[in-house]
């Protein structure tokens, strides 16, 4: 069963991520090119409500399921990782209009080109790990 | 119902739906960031024999690699019984903007001239496809997320450094559309 409910809530995203055409390469370049409100409404929508299902989980103190205090970590202080990682990341999202969850739901749509997609990413990722104590944080 | 659910999801709709399954993971104990599969897959594949950063117990990310299985069912699933028989409804400026990058409209999620087999016969085609696969897995690992880590997590959390990835995205996503991909697609 916890498996299971791992893989189902994975189906929904696949499902979600599908249906809202954010694995588009097409909606990507219009989002990047301003020229649709489309990924803006879902990625607002989500934090918007994201922010305030956070907000209400830390003012009742929610547990989680296991009856264990619910806590959100905060990231690792630092500005270059951010910007020149983010700068890296935008680059190849808008080359392969897939971010890491949708180069594999195209996957299973059918789009077995993303796989070569995919091998990239596992290959920077190596990269980034052998490198990383050389890079500014 | 079913034909409800075939239509293309409004943005509002998908919006929800994500929080939600940010919201199942919160309440399971995880926490959504998808990227961080790249990292355990390369731990699974035994990289952490010879590089340190993939030297850890993997197996407690067993959910999140499960959550992955997931998400490429959900793809097959939404295109062999959830699929829309009509064309993708993409903006018209964008159509026309993209065919002067050699890129036509299909009308379909993904370009044919990036994403069919038959232009894998192109070396440049692989080129493309494994040089920006290897930014978007360099990239995230370096800021410590992606769209759900940083954009949705992230930012639900008033995290500051998720705002500098963001704004980071989109340097790199303007940089790459009206920079470099004029090059990168007429050669």
């Amino acid at each position: 069963m916890k498996a299971i409910k791992f893989i189902l809530a994975g189906i929904l995203f696949g499902i979600v991520m599908s249906k809202s055409e954010a694995i588009s390469w097409f909606r990507i370049q219009e989002m990047f090119r301003f020229q649709s409100f489309h990924m803006y409404g879902i990625i607002g929508t989500a934090v918007v409500l994201g922010a305030l299902s956070v907000m209400m989980i830390k003012r009742f103190k929610l547990k989680d399921t296991a009856k264990q205090p619910i806590v959100f970590k905060d990231k690792d202080k630092g500005y270059y990782r951010y910007i020149f990682g983010g700068i890296i990341f935008g680059l190849g999202w808008a080359l392969t209009g897939a971010c890491p969850g949708p180069m594999f739901v195209n996957i299973g749509y059918g789009y077995l080109s993303m796989l070569i997609v995919v091998a990239g990413a596992l290959l920077g990722t190596l990269i980034y790990g052998i490198i990383k104590d050389r890079l500014p944080h | 119902m079913l034909e409800l659910i075939k239509q293309p999801w409004p943005w509002y709709f998908s919006g929800f739906m994500i929080v939600v399954i940010m919201l199942l993971l919160v309440f399971w104990g995880k926490s959504f960031g998808f990227s961080a599969n790249l990292r355990n897959l390369c731990a699974m594949a035994g990289a952490g024999r010879k590089v340190k950063f993939f030297d850890f117990d993997w197996k407690s990310q067993q959910w999140n690699l499960l959550f992955l299985v997931g998400a490429i069912i959900g793809g097959f699933i939404s295109s062999h019984y959830l699929s829309d028989p009509n064309e993708l409804q993409l903006s018209a400026t964008t159509i026309k903007d993209l065919k002067q990058l050699n890129i036509s409209f299909n009308g379909e999620l993904n370009p044919t001239e990036l994403f069919s087999l038959q232009t894998l016969t192109e070396p440049k085609t692989i080129f493309l496809l494994l040089f920006g696969g290897i930014l978007v897995g360099f990239g995230s690992r370096y800021a410590g997320g992606c769209t759900s880590g940083h954009a949705i997590s992230g930012l639900s959390n008033f995290q500051f450094p998720s705002l500098l990835a963001i704004i980071g995205f989109f340097i790199g996503g303007l940089l790459m559309t009206f920079f470099f991909m004029p090059y990168l697609f007429k050669i």
